[in-house]
């Protein structure tokens, strides 16, 4: 008891998310008569989530930066839009237009990173405007019109599965698959908690690791069952693995994650580190820009054609699940994992309140207070365990962040004040 | 039996994992200054922010009584009606507003209705600042001012709000000699007044001047109250009460052999980052050979920061012209990069803003300047970093519940040997130390020291930039001055006095 106690005040935020998905979770099945976990439905929820899962990773990033970006939904649109007319129009292979429309959202993302790391103007104003420019071009692109139906090359990456070994019964790839991932997770727990001990690091009981590998099995499992008992494997789930997996390793595991959370935690301490913090905010938008790029291929490929409303909210969606997977508004908090839970949250949501036939103008409402309660729970928690450090301004309001010739503070004449005192719950509504 | 304002009894307070607090009592008389010193970490702040409603009743145990009464404090605004007003180690002013609205915020003088009665506001503004001694317009912003002013604007606040504790943690760690001095005055005039002062600070000359009772906490625990009253406390008495044993020497002796020049700055002019054309550093030169350690003295504006920042990588201000040498050849520092690859290091004055990634562990800050030695191919090994954090913490001792604490939660001289201990990890060959020792408990202080002294032995050499002139003295084979960004001298440190330094810091034009 008193271990597992230290296990969840360590990662309260994590666990508290992983298990407010499965209350959801839970919930939903029962107020669905058991149809959101049918498999069919399962693949459906991955299927629709599948853009807002690519955004809410690279958003992760850009808010552990301290910033955000307002304008991902427009990108998505603007580079769907020219891929159509690209694919349709002009008639490019698919396999050239793939990589255009990627370069391209990596040049957007360039040009508002410019903005933002060289010329120090604050992320919500740029990306503000680029949400304005990017619809505009949108409808520039379009003429105003819808562009489909498309080529089945992308349709198939978008909406297709990965084709099984034997042509007929349950889906033996996507077991083994499964398999594989369940004893690769289980593995790394283990080897985690062994190194823990190795290196006298506090380390859960054997116990408890074994609860949970047990765990991870089960779900996992349960998981691939499910698919394979539809199709098997879509096309982008093995995307979003792959994608999973390779962003909590460069954030977790590489220094360029490590300098990304420096530079969110404090760019003037990561600066006088050594951390190139212009070039590292450049280049997390440019990134941003590519996996828009990539959530417009995804998502174009999907409708069956481009149009001019595509992506109207997207940044919403990845912005509040990166906040509900537990990113700091001041920056320098968040996992890439927080980020997937917290979209899987509101996507489960919405898909279960769809079955369940409520309306839109409800579901928005409620997914508003879910954003909130999360957010206050992630607070109250801190505060309980006698954090609560920083302003309640988010770094991406402030306008102090580097100034040109950034002269951090400590001069010889009026140095500049701490902005604020350090007290935890001296005042209410902090967090971190 | 005395008259007591404030009586703390055993008070005991937890964090997570650390016992900060563990009975402390605590007797203040009524119109006294009474010093509360400690090592870093020992729980004087926790103490006070008990005591004044920052951590609220309910979050720790035992009595507070103010004038014989218990009372039990839900948050600030609750402890400065009781008349309680805390000054914080970080100052707590906004400085995009004006002094007179600094002093009246959230108290602001209205005609009803919210609206705010400028008149007034002014007139009670200037007449506090003149209470403080503070000859300043109170319609300036608070931004333009210096510190030592700064902290006279929170004296007035409190005032204004009928202090009659005054409550003030570290005011004087970030204060030119003479402001603190003015300072120190003004406490001895508070009290003349009535009003009763608790004052911490980790310097012994000051507190044994004004103190009329000095406290003294050791790992959250009282361990002795001394009179001051009849004839004077010993320093030494205070040190033994404050580490648990005597400090025979405040200096650790030399052990190093100095040899040839290592790093040599020339001809190096920088200018004010946002006033073109303000030179803040002008045509400075010097040397610094292996193993030496090397004085940088000068009053605050004389340009010490502004010259070792812009050294280190051009972090500081508008390069105009100068070159480093390393071993006799230009050594490339365009950024802070390229300065650490070149073997130099920079440990900040402000440790909070430019020292530490405060929401992050012990662990993450260690390695942060020197991620390569724990990674492989941008890959980092977990097990390397712990290793590696978890035995630079225990050289560099720090005092924390392990390398997994958040910086932030640690107390200043831990947070000050964290950051030291980050740029002994990227094994620098030159160590420029901006006021490492601000803010520092003196046992910790001699422990910088030695890991300073130690660096030289190993061949590196240090360039020392301080305020405090005997801590120069004390370490410094030779001293540089600087005045108005200028290089006016130096010294050997054996010839050197606090007289003959202070000639050349004051010395303007040449
Ligand atoms: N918010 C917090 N969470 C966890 N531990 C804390 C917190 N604040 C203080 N501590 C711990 O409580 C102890 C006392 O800290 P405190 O800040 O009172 O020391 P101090 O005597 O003021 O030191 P200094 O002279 O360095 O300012 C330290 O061990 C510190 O690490
Ligand atoms: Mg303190």
């Amino acid at each position: 008891m008193e271990a597992i106690r230290e296990l969840l005040r360590g990662n309260a935020r994590q666990y508290g998310m992983v298990i407010a998905l499965a209350v959801i979770v839970v919930l939903f099945q029962i107020l669905t008569g058991g149809l959101l976990l049918r498999p069919l439905n399962i693949t459906n929820v991955i299927m629709q989530n599948s853009y807002v899962l690519i955004l809410a990773i690279g958003m992760m990033l850009v808010i552990v930066t301290g910033n955000i970006d307002l304008s991902v939904g427009s990108v998505v649109a603007f580079t769907g839009a020219v891929a159509a007319v690209l694919l349709t129009d002009v008639g490019l292979p698919v396999y050239v237009v793939i990589p255009l429309a990627l370069a391209m959202g990596g040049l957007i993302g360039a040009w508002q990173g410019f903005w933002i790391a060289y010329v120090h103007i604050p992320a919500f104003i740029v990306t503000l405007a680029g949400m304005l420019i990017f619809r505009g071009a949108t409808l520039i692109v379009l003429g105003g019109r819808s562009v489909g139906p498309l080529p089945d090359s992308l349709r198939m990456w978008a909406s297709g599965f990965v084709p099984d070994v034997t042509p007929d019964g349950p889906h033996l790839l996507t077991l083994a698959l499964g398999a594989a991932g369940a004893a690769a997770l289980v593995w790394i727990q283990w080897r985690v908690r062994a190194r823990s001990l190795r290196h006298g690091l506090p380390a859960p009981a054997a116990g408890l690791t074994a609860a949970q590998s047990a765990a991870t099995v089960v779900v996992v499992m349960l998981f691939a069952y499910a698919l394979a008992d539809y199709n098997g494997i879509p096309v982008v789930g093995l995307l979003l693995l792959v994608l999973i997996v390779g962003y909590s390793f460069l954030m977790k595991s590489t220094t360029i994650g490590r300098r990304v959370y420096a530079v969110g935690g404090s760019e003037k301490a990561a600066r006088l580190s050594g951390v190139k913090t212009q070039r590292t905010t450049f280049w997390v938008f440019v990134n941003m820009g590519v996996l828009s790029a990539l959530a417009g291929l995804v998502f174009t490929g999907r409708l069956n054609a481009a149009t001019p409303g595509a992506g109207e909210m997207f940044e919403l969606d990845a912005i509040a699940a990166a906040f509900i997977g537990g990113a700091s508004a001041s920056g320098g908090v968040g996992t890439v994992m927080g980020a997937i839970v917290g979209a899987l949250v509101m996507g489960v949501m919405n898909n279960g309140m769809s079955i369940i036939g409520l309306g839109v103008d409800w579901q928005q409402a409620i997914k508003g207070l879910v954003l909130l309660a999360a957010v206050a729970f992630d607070i109250y928690n801190k505060r309980r365990l006698g954090f609560g450090r920083g302003g309640g301004v988010p770094a991406f309001l402030r306008s102090s962040r580097g100034r040109p010739d950034g002269p951090p503070a400590a001069q010889a004449e009026p140095p500049e004040p701490p902005e604020r005192p350090e007290e935890p719950a001296a005042a209410p509504g902090r967090g971190r | 039996m005395d008259d007591l304002i404030l009586h703390m009894r055993g008070i005991s307070k937890e964090f997570p994992g650390v016992k900060a607090l563990d009975a402390v009592d605590l007797r203040v008389r009524r119109g006294e200054i009474h010093a509360l010193m400690g090592e870093n970490g020992a729980g004087k702040s926790t103490l006070m922010k008990v005591l004044s409603g920052v951590y609220p009743r309910g979050s720790y145990t035992g009595d507070i009584l103010v004038d014989g009464h218990v009372r039990a404090f839900s948050g600030i605004r609750d402890s400065e009606r009781a008349g309680i007003a805390i000054i914080h180690q970080e100052l707590a002013l906004v400085p995009e507003l004006s002094v007179a609205e600094n002093i009246f915020l959230g108290n602001e003088r209205t005609r009803g209705f919210g609206l705010i009665d400028w008149g007034r506001t002014a007139a009670a503004a200037r007449d506090l600042l003149r209470r403080v001694g503070l000859e300043e317009d109170p319609t300036a912003p608070v931004a333009a001012l210096s510190v030592g002013r700064r902290q006279l604007v929170e004296i007035a606040k409190a005032l204004s709000k009928r202090v009659r504790l005054l409550i003030l943690d570290e005011p004087t760690s970030a204060l030119t000699e003479t402001e603190s001095d003015n300072l120190l005055a003004l406490l001895l005039e508070l009290k003349a007044q009535g009003i009763t002062s608790i004052l911490i600070s980790h310097k012994l000359g000051e507190v044994t001047r004004v103190a009329d009772t000095i406290t003294v906490l050791r790992d959250g625990r009282t361990v002795e109250t001394m009179d001051t009253a009849g004839g004077g406390v010993e320093e030494d008495r205070v040190i033994r009460a404050m580490v648990g044993r005597d400090l025979d020497h405040r200096y650790p002796p030399r052990t190093a052999e100095i040899g040839p020049v290592r790093f040599a700055v020339a001809d190096w002019t920088v200018d004010h980052p946002t006033q073109a054309g303000r030179r803040v550093v002008d045509n400075a030169a010097l040397e610094i050979r292996r193993g030496e350690i090397v004085g940088l003295a000068g009053l605050m504006g004389a340009g010490r920061t502004e010259l070792a920042m812009s050294v280190f990588g051009r972090s500081y201000g508008r390069y105009v012209s100068g070159t480093v040498y390393k071993d006799g050849r230009p050594l490339r520092v365009r950024d802070v990069g390229d300065a650490i690859a070149g073997g130099i290091a920079y440990v900040p004055e402000d440790r909070k803003e430019l020292g530490l990634i405060l929401d992050d562990d012990i662990r993450r800050n260690l390695t942060l300047a020197a991620l390569g030695r724990v990674s492989r191919a941008t890959v980092i090994d977990p097990a390397r970093e712990a290793v590696a954090a978890a035995e630079m913490s225990r050289s560099m001792r720090v005092k924390s519940s392990g390398v997994l604490q958040p910086t932030g939660e640690l107390s200043g001289g831990n947070q000050q040997k964290v950051v030291l201990g980050k740029w002994m990890f990227a094994e620098p060959e030159l160590l420029i130390l901006d006021e490492p020792t601000r803010g520092i408990d003196v046992g910790a202080k001699y422990e910088i020291y030695l890991i300073v002294r130690r660096l030289a032995a190993e061949g590196a050499s240090v360039l020392l930039i301080s305020s405090e002139l005997p801590e120069l003295l004390g370490m410094c084979d030779r001293i540089y001055a600087m005045c108005a960004g200028r290089i006016t001298g130096q010294l050997p440190g054996p010839e050197a006095d606090q007289e003959s330094l202070m000639k050349l810091m004051t010395q303007t034009g040449a």
